[in-house]
């Protein structure tokens, strides 16, 4: 299988579903002329011309709105968020709008959107460019809210989330697009709703999407050297979510860590953390323990960015909380 | 369309009924919600009757309109049952939204409405998204695109109407400016007294017009969907109106923002009284012609109360539907 990146993932999926069906177009900030801001959209104006990749003028709430607008009467839109951070300015249009449509409508107008962009750190981008969402949009019904770790969850996910007809939250990596991995030529699906088993493992269940799947995975690495034993898993859509996997992962391990590179209050793993001791609290052996951002805006200097931020150490010391190991 | 100077005696006359139907079902929401059987919020388009019907009268069938939440006139004029529309006020199963929209979102797929939208303002870049997917497809069809005038000073419309005019979108913002925004007065609210001229920012055509004279709005209108549609070029109309009555059902008719006065003087120049004078004037229609109008209307205004209220609510079931396209909730204990 050729080996490709989480940025090229992305542009194949893209590139074949627009290919597949013409009623799919891309539109957002510097998509076109520019390529992309992170190249997702790299060579896609080229091959499909400025009616379907359309360069955008900074106007968040308003092109948001114009694809809601286009998917009430039957095109499939793919609006790039230059990056989640910017979401905010069209929280009216996603949470209004996209998310209630059909509800309001009574069933009479789907809203088949994706909204897709990078979120989380990079490297000392400071407090306004540096956020984790989804836990945000998770809140809302009526919206998916989908986090791939690898670039073949990736393509497969974003193809998925194009041909759904409700309005998917498609959180990338922004730290992930340059990242390696097997992603098979041509049309395949990652169905939006299943969770997967990255590694499997029997002392503790891990439970991470995104980028903090590279984090819980060099913690596991470091812990097995040990001899303890991890399992991973990596929900990929944080809405709806695929419960079973991770109750049944905690039943066979007793412990969960959930790593959430959002901050804690409110966050994914407060819900997780919820459904484990609904579903299998006689099963645990210790409380579910989280590691989160920090409870801080993210500062620049990188020392404070690197404690602001989940790293393996923490996951380490975590899984060595539940297990009791001092 | 037919030049006002051509319209026929009969589409006098239906400009006429439909106004009046406005009228009284209007009349009737407001008698309906002090019942109780409207519950919410109920905000009523009576005196602003002739903007939305003469703007109507320049589409056709397969035209789009998108509306704000004082919206029941312009789905009974766009086509909507008057039934479905009183039952959704209702919140019975046969409203157009099933009652899950209520008052300020009426939807139908059928005739081209497409909301029914209580952020103010925030339906301006939806409809400025259908007329891209119009465009995009090549269908020759037109967006009207109503609001009140002071959804103008929200970022939504500067926003829209840039890319309208940037992309050459078929697209008719109509501004029903009736002068208050709630309680606060344009003066009080705008920088800029002539709405209109806010087009001169993009670029745009633009018109002013008396929004309580129908076949005024309508040769306004009719130009700018001609615009749209051969052209494909948006335009922002100013139609300058009144509401007879307070901003929604709870507030009263005059009080701490404007006078009883002021409200006595603009209802001389009622709308739906001045198009009769008009017709009746040029021996279109007289008394007994406008009493058999009236009568017309009232029944198709009680059929449709009858109807919304021997309507059922909608089941319980209802409330996890429509949430997504699929089956949806609620959340169960997961089967281990």
């Amino acid at each position: 299988m050729p080996l490709i990146t989480y940025r090229d993932a992305l542009n194949q999926a893209l590139r074949e579903e627009m290919q597949r069906d013409p009623k799919v177009f891309l539109m957002g900030e510097e998509v076109g002329v520019y390529q992309g801001a992170y190249k997702v959209s790299r060579g896609l104006l080229q091959e499909f011309g400025d009616r379907r990749v359309i360069d955008t003028p900074i106007t968040e709430e308003g092109f948001t709105g114009v694809g809601v607008g286009a998917a009430m009467v039957g095109l499939r839109p793919v609006i790039e968020m230059m990056t989640w951070n910017f979401s905010m300015l069209a929280m009216d249009q996603i949470i209004n709008s996209a998310a209630k449509m059909l509800y309001m409508s009574g069933g009479q107008f789907r809203i088949p959107i994706v909204l897709r962009g990078p979120g989380g750190a990079a490297h000392q981008l400071a407090a306004q460019h540096s956020q984790s969402l989804e836990s945000w949009f998770a809140h809302v019904p009526g919206l998916k809210v989908v986090a791939p770790s690898t670039p073949y969850d990736a393509k497969g996910l974003l193809k998925a989330a194009i041909r759904d007809d409700d309005p998917v939250i498609f959180c990338e990596g922004e730290t992930l697009y340059g990242s390696k991995g097997e992603v098979p030529d041509g049309d395949y699906v990652v169905p939006i709703g299943v969770a997967d088993v990255k590694r499997e493992g029997t002392d503790v269940t891990i439970v991470a999407w995104s980028k903090m799947v590279s984090v819980a995975v060099k913690a596991a690495d470091t812990l097995a050297a040990e001899g303890i034993s991890c399992e991973i898993i990596d929900p990929r859509t944080l809405r709806p979510l695929d419960e079973a996997p991770i109750i049944a992962s905690v039943q066979k391990t007793n412990r969960c860590v959930v790593v959430e590179e959002g901050w804690e209050y409110s966050g994914i793993g407060a819900q997780l953390a919820y459904l484990i001791h609904r579903d299998a609290f006689s099963d645990l052996d210790a409380p579910v323990t989280r590691v989160t951002g920090a409870d801080v805006p993210m500062p620049y200097a990188k020392n404070l960015e690197h404690l602001a931020t989940p790293s393996a150490a923490r996951v380490v010391e975590a899984v060595k909380q539940v297990l009791y190991i001092d | 369309m037919d030049r006002p100077a051509t319209l026929s005696k009969e589409a006098h006359v239906e400009l006429l009924r439909k106004m009046l139907l406005g009228r009284r079902f209007e009349e009737r929401c407001a008698e309906m919600y002090a019942l109780q059987k409207i519950g919410g919020f109920c905000h009523l388009a009576i005196g602003q009757e002739a903007v939305s019907v003469g703007a109507m009268s320049t589409l056709e069938p397969d035209d789009y309109i998108f509306c704000s939440y004082r919206d029941h006139v312009h789905a009974i004029v766009k086509g909507s049952d008057p039934g479905r529309v009183m039952a959704e006020l209702f919140g019975r199963d046969t409203g157009l939204s099933h009652g899950k929209g209520g008052s300020m979102h009426l939807f139908d797929a059928d005739h081209g409405i497409l909301g029914g939208h209580a952020i103010v303002g925030a339906h301006i870049p939806l409809a400025t998204g259908v007329a891209f997917a119009a465009k995009y497809e090549s269908r020759p069809q037109v967006v009207l695109c109503f609001f009140g005038e002071a959804a103008v000073n929200i970022g939504a419309f500067h926003e829209s109407l840039n890319m309208a005019a940037l992309w050459k979108l078929p697209c008719v913002y109509i501004v029903e400016n009736n002068r208050y925004g709630m309680g606060t007065s344009i003066e009080r609210a705008s920088a800029i007294y002539d709405v209109a001229q806010r087009a001169c920012a993009y670029d745009m055509a633009s018109e002013t017009v008396d929004g309580m004279d129908v076949l005024a709005v309508r040769e306004s209108v009719g130009r700018a969907v001609t615009l749209a549609r051969r052209e494909s070029k948006p335009t922002l109309i100013e139609a300058r109106c009144y509401r007879f009555m307070g901003h929604s059902m709870s507030d009263p008719v005059h009080g701490h923002y404007r006078t009883k006065e002021e409200v006595e003087e603009q209802k001389l120049k009622d709308p739906v009284r001045g198009y009769f004078q008009q017709l009746s004037s040029q021996g279109i229609i007289d008394q007994a012609g406008l009493e058999q109008l009236n009568a017309e209307v009232r029944t198709i205004v009680d059929a449709a109360v009858e109807f919304a209220d021997a309507s059922p609510e909608p089941p319980a079931s209802a409330l996890y539907e429509d949430v997504y396209s699929e089956p949806y909730g609620p959340y169960t204990r997961s089967q281990p």
